[in-house]
């Protein structure tokens, strides 16, 4: 099963770039590739058990995916037109 | 090495390699370019699973969607243009060390795990079975999809409304 | 007339004449137009005209003859009692009963009385006293008559005869001791009279601590004869050896020297020069000073159990005779000849009490204060005279001036100088005898004295009365008050010697039989002092000076009055007084002020410190709150830093954490 081997080094590869890096859209590209991440996982064991119960929840994970995207970007806008900037650690309004 | 292992492979350096440069580059667009490559990437790993369903969905959804939203708001809000600021975050090395020792402990984790015996898939085409399962078995969970998506809607027309 | 119960009237007397004096003298008779009193005879007369503001109210001439008569009244008083008896009467219980532990352990009460007591000696100090006080007081009338401030002197004078009085009627040693110490009061106060003059008051107060060191003695001896005795009455005293007899008797000789102005107490009387000249002749003369000498014959029982203390006593007086003589020899102050000629005198009588002869002793007290008193007036009449002058060398053939002082002191002089058949030489002989029993060379410093007495009393009279006149000044005689003293106490100093014999039986003593060996003696030593005088001073007058050449260094060391005052000087005044006053500053400015400046030191510090526990303890209260709140806060603040990265950070921490929670589990 190598590829949950695969699954877990894209989901390193993702959490890694959500930690690092400083760009909110970069930002938001690591968690599409976390979530095709979890995607081959489940995949990959739906072939293994036979039922193609993996592959709906990898249909849904692709919708919920999209709707935060959308959202998301929809967010960065909204930010990007308060603060002019896109760099996430300048954003610090959660302090209190 | 026979030709699934090929491929295999090559669809797994595609995935992993694009997603490496997606989270390494310094131009927004450049990474949104190879996060593409890095979708087709998993895009072509669903065929070697037979799931030809999600294979197209990939492609259409994903790449033809959510990375062109990408690319429209980074064109939008002109993303290229902080292209001389500083990329890494000033702890960078901490998030690399803590995701690197959740990977080890996952791999070990794993090396652990017995899995049940491989049971073979039903002999029908994918996409009815997908149909099958996703209309039978979980049709609730699908009615909520929808609704999330139209929320999802609603709210990103909300957020992205200049406010005159 | 009960002269006997009435016995305290005698010295009641006096006592009422100061009373008066003092209350009331200020007011009454302080006359602002009299020279001022301070200053005395020294000076010429200038009359001062001092503006006092109280105007004269009594009559001046009063004073005088009122206290006078008080004094006359006691002596006819006491005629009156001596000659009706011997008498003991207490007047009333003074000290009750204070228990005092005695030197081995008992405790013995002191219980002392005012109670007078008449016996053969105090008969004859309270005659002598009143008699010759009385004299004393109407020479000072016509004496004193220039000066302001007579209140003053005769109620002093009337004060001194009150506690003389009782000095010599007191019945037990504690009340002797009260007349003691007045005397020495009324003794500061009248030499102090023209108090001024600072030679005057400095006199004064000499006399007055010479005469307390004796007085500590005397408490002390007091307290001995208490602890011995467990009594202080004459009449309860038995005599009877002790082991502490010693020291009391020892003490009392100190007390003696001291009021007697013996050796080494004795250089206060010459200073005490510096009062008017009747109270040198009262007290200095004729009753303070022999006060000592009473003292000594009062508690004779003690002093023949203790034969080692007497011939202390005899040797000070033999050194004291001595000494004295000799620097009267080169005196010029006619005032001071006759003072040192007293010192030398009562060496004399202390001599014969150190060898037992208590009734010639107390003969040659009685003789010697007729001619002493007479010569001490004698010299204030030439004083009054000559307007204040006092040097024998400004003197001369005065003789013809005043002829009645003249006469008077001529007999006073050779009486002193034991003329035969005149009252000093009998007295002197008795003394002389007893000495010749006791020592040879007691005796060979008595007839030495004697031939000294003779020489400078030679020479004082050679060299006042004779030769020609070396001052400028007017002359003239004194007035009848004063000459008719000096009248009076001639006849005492011619007759007062045939009292010799009939004395020794009253009094309860033989005396020696008469030698006449000593008696020619003491004859021949007289009569060629007076020769050697006479040649010295009137056939050649040049020869005292070219004598005085040979013996360079004798006569240096009588001038210096052989270093006793210098010595005093230096240990005392100098050492003492100026060395303790710069002690006492130094503490004053080192520990006193240091400690006033060591406060201040102190608050400024106290200030110091409360500024530091100010910014370190208060302020650093309030920074260790706000430096404690920083730093427990320092984990969790950043928990919420706002940025959603350290969120995303933190699960993905947290999931690492559960997976190897996890590992570590089922490891």
């Amino acid at each position: 099963m190598h590829y949950v081997a695969v699954s877990l080094a894209m989901l390193l590869i993702g959490t890694a770039g959500l930690l690092t890096r400083r760009n909110i859209v970069i930002i938001l590209m690591s968690i599409e590739l976390i979530l095709n991440a979890v995607n081959i996982n489940l995949v990959a064991f739906s072939k293994h058990h036979g039922n193609a119960a993996g592959q709906v929840f990898a249909i849904f994970v692709i919708a919920v995916a999209v709707a935060e995207a959308a959202v998301g970007l929809g967010i960065l806008l909204a930010l990007f037109r308060n603060r002019e900037t896109v760099q996430v650690d300048e954003v610090d309004l959660l302090k209190w | 090495m026979n030709l699934e292992a090929l491929f295999f492979y090559a669809f797994t350096t595609l995935a992993l390699g694009g997603a490496t440069l997606a989270i390494t580059r310094r131009s927004a667009v450049h990474a949104a370019i190879s996060l593409m490559v890095s979708l087709l990437g998993v895009a072509g790993l669903y065929l070697l699973l037979h799931a030809e369903f999600l294979f197209v969905a990939q492609i259409i959804l994903y790449i033809g969607g959510i990375l062109l939203l990408f690319l429209f708001v980074i064109m939008l809000v002109n993303l290229d243009a902080g292209r001389g600021l500083r990329q890494f975050h000033q702890r960078w090395p901490l998030g690399a060390a803590v995701t690197a020792i959740a990977g080890v402990a996952f791999a070990i984790l794993w090396s652990r795990v017995q899995l049940p015996p491989t049971q073979q898939m039903p002999d029908a085409g994918n996409v009815e079975l997908v149909a099958d399962t996703l209309l039978q078995d979980y049709l609730v969970p699908f009615e909520v999809v929808s609704l999330l998506l139209l929320v999802a809607v609603v709210g990103s027309v909300l957020l992205a409304r200049k406010r005159a | 007339m009960n002269f006997l119960d009435t016995l305290w009237l005698i010295p009641m007397f006096p006592l009422l004449g100061a009373a008066l004096m003092m209350l009331l003298g200020r007011h009454q008779f302080l006359d602002p137009q009299m020279k001022n009193s301070s200053v005395g005879h020294h000076h010429h007369h200038d009359r001062g005209h001092d503006q006092d503001l109280r105007p004269r109210q009594g009559p001046r001439w009063l004073i005088g003859p009122l206290c006078s008569g008080f004094v006359l009244l006691s002596f006819l008083w006491s005629l009156g009692a001596v000659f009706a008896g011997r008498s003991e009467q207490v007047l009333f219980t003074w000290v009750a009963g204070l228990p005092f532990p005695a030197f081995d352990g008992r405790m013995v009460t002191l219980t002392a009385d005012w109670g007078y007591l008449l016996d053969p000696l105090s008969a004859v100090m309270i005659l002598m006293v009143t008699g010759i006080g009385f004299l004393i007081h109407v020479y000072s009338i016509a004496y004193m008559a220039h000066d302001g401030g007579l209140y003053r002197y005769f109620g002093c004078l009337n004060l001194f005869v009150f506690f003389m009085l009782v000095l010599v009627m007191a019945n037990n040693y504690l009340l002797l001791f009260v007349g003691w110490e007045g005397v020495g009061l009324a003794s500061y106060l009248l030499i102090g009279f023209y108090f001024k003059r600072k030679p005057a008051s400095d006199a004064a107060i000499k006399a007055f601590l010479m005469n307390r060191l004796g007085d500590a003695g005397y408490l002390m001896a007091l307290f001995f004869l208490l602890s011995i005795f467990g009594t202080v009455r004459f009449t309860e005293m038995q005599a009877a050896p002790h082991p502490l007899l010693p020291w009391a008797t020892l003490l009392l000789l100190a007390a003696a020297i001291g009021k007697s102005a013996q050796i080494p107490l004795f250089t206060w009387l010459p200073d005490a020069m510096e009062g008017p000249t009747p109270v040198s002749a009262l007290m200095h003369a004729a009753t303070m000073v022999t006060a000592g000498v009473y003292l000594i014959v009062r508690a004779e029982p003690f002093f023949r159990l203790t034969p080692e203390v007497g011939s202390l006593t005899a040797a000070i007086g033999a050194a004291s005779a001595v000494i004295a003589a000799s620097i009267a020899l080169v005196q010029h102050d006619i005032k001071k000849v006759l003072a040192y000629s007293t010192v030398s005198q009562l060496g004399l009588m202390f001599m014969a009490l150190g060898v037992g002869a208590y009734w010639a002793a107390l003969f040659h007290v009685v003789t010697h204060s007729f001619f002493k008193a007479q010569l001490f007036l004698g010299a204030g009449s030439v004083i009054h005279a000559l307007d204040g002058e006092q040097d024998l060398r400004l003197m001369g053939g005065l003789r013809h001036q005043m002829p009645q002082t003249f006469r008077t002191m001529f007999i006073g002089t050779l009486a002193l100088a034991g003329w035969p058949g005149l009252a000093g030489y009998f007295s002197k002989d008795s003394i002389l005898t007893s000495a010749w029993v006791a020592s040879p060379v007691l005796f060979g410093a008595g007839l030495f004295t004697a031939l000294l007495t003779a020489f400078y009393m030679g020479r004082l009279l050679f060299l006042t009365f004779f030769g020609p006149y070396r001052g400028d000044q007017n002359i003239h005689e004194s007035p009848k008050r004063m000459t008719v003293p000096l009248w009076v106490l001639s006849i005492g100093s011619i007759g007062a010697g045939w009292f010799g014999t009939p004395f020794a039986g009253w009094l309860g003593a033989t005396p020696e039989p008469h030698s006449w060996a000593i008696m020619v003696a003491s004859a021949v030593v007289a009569v060629a002092g007076l020769g050697i005088a006479y040649h010295f001073y009137l056939r050649r007058p040049g020869t005292a000076d070219r004598w005085e050449e040979g013996v360079a260094p004798v006569a240096r060391l009588l001038r210096a009055r052989w270093y006793f005052d210098d010595l005093y000087e230096l240990i005392f005044v100098r050492g003492l007084a100026r060395q303790g006053g710069d002690w006492l500053s130094a503490w004053d400015r080192r520990v006193v002020d240091g400690g006033v400046n060591g406060a201040g030191w102190l608050a400024r510090k106290a200030g110091d410190i409360s500024k530091w526990s100010d910014t370190w303890i208060v302020d650093g209260a309030v920074n260790l709150t706000a430096i404690s709140v920083k730093l427990s806060s320092f984990p969790v603040r950043y928990l919420q830093t706002g940025l959603a990265q350290g969120y995303a950070f933190l699960i993905v921490l947290s999931l690492a954490a559960m997976a190897g929670w996890y590992l570590l589990r089922s490891a």
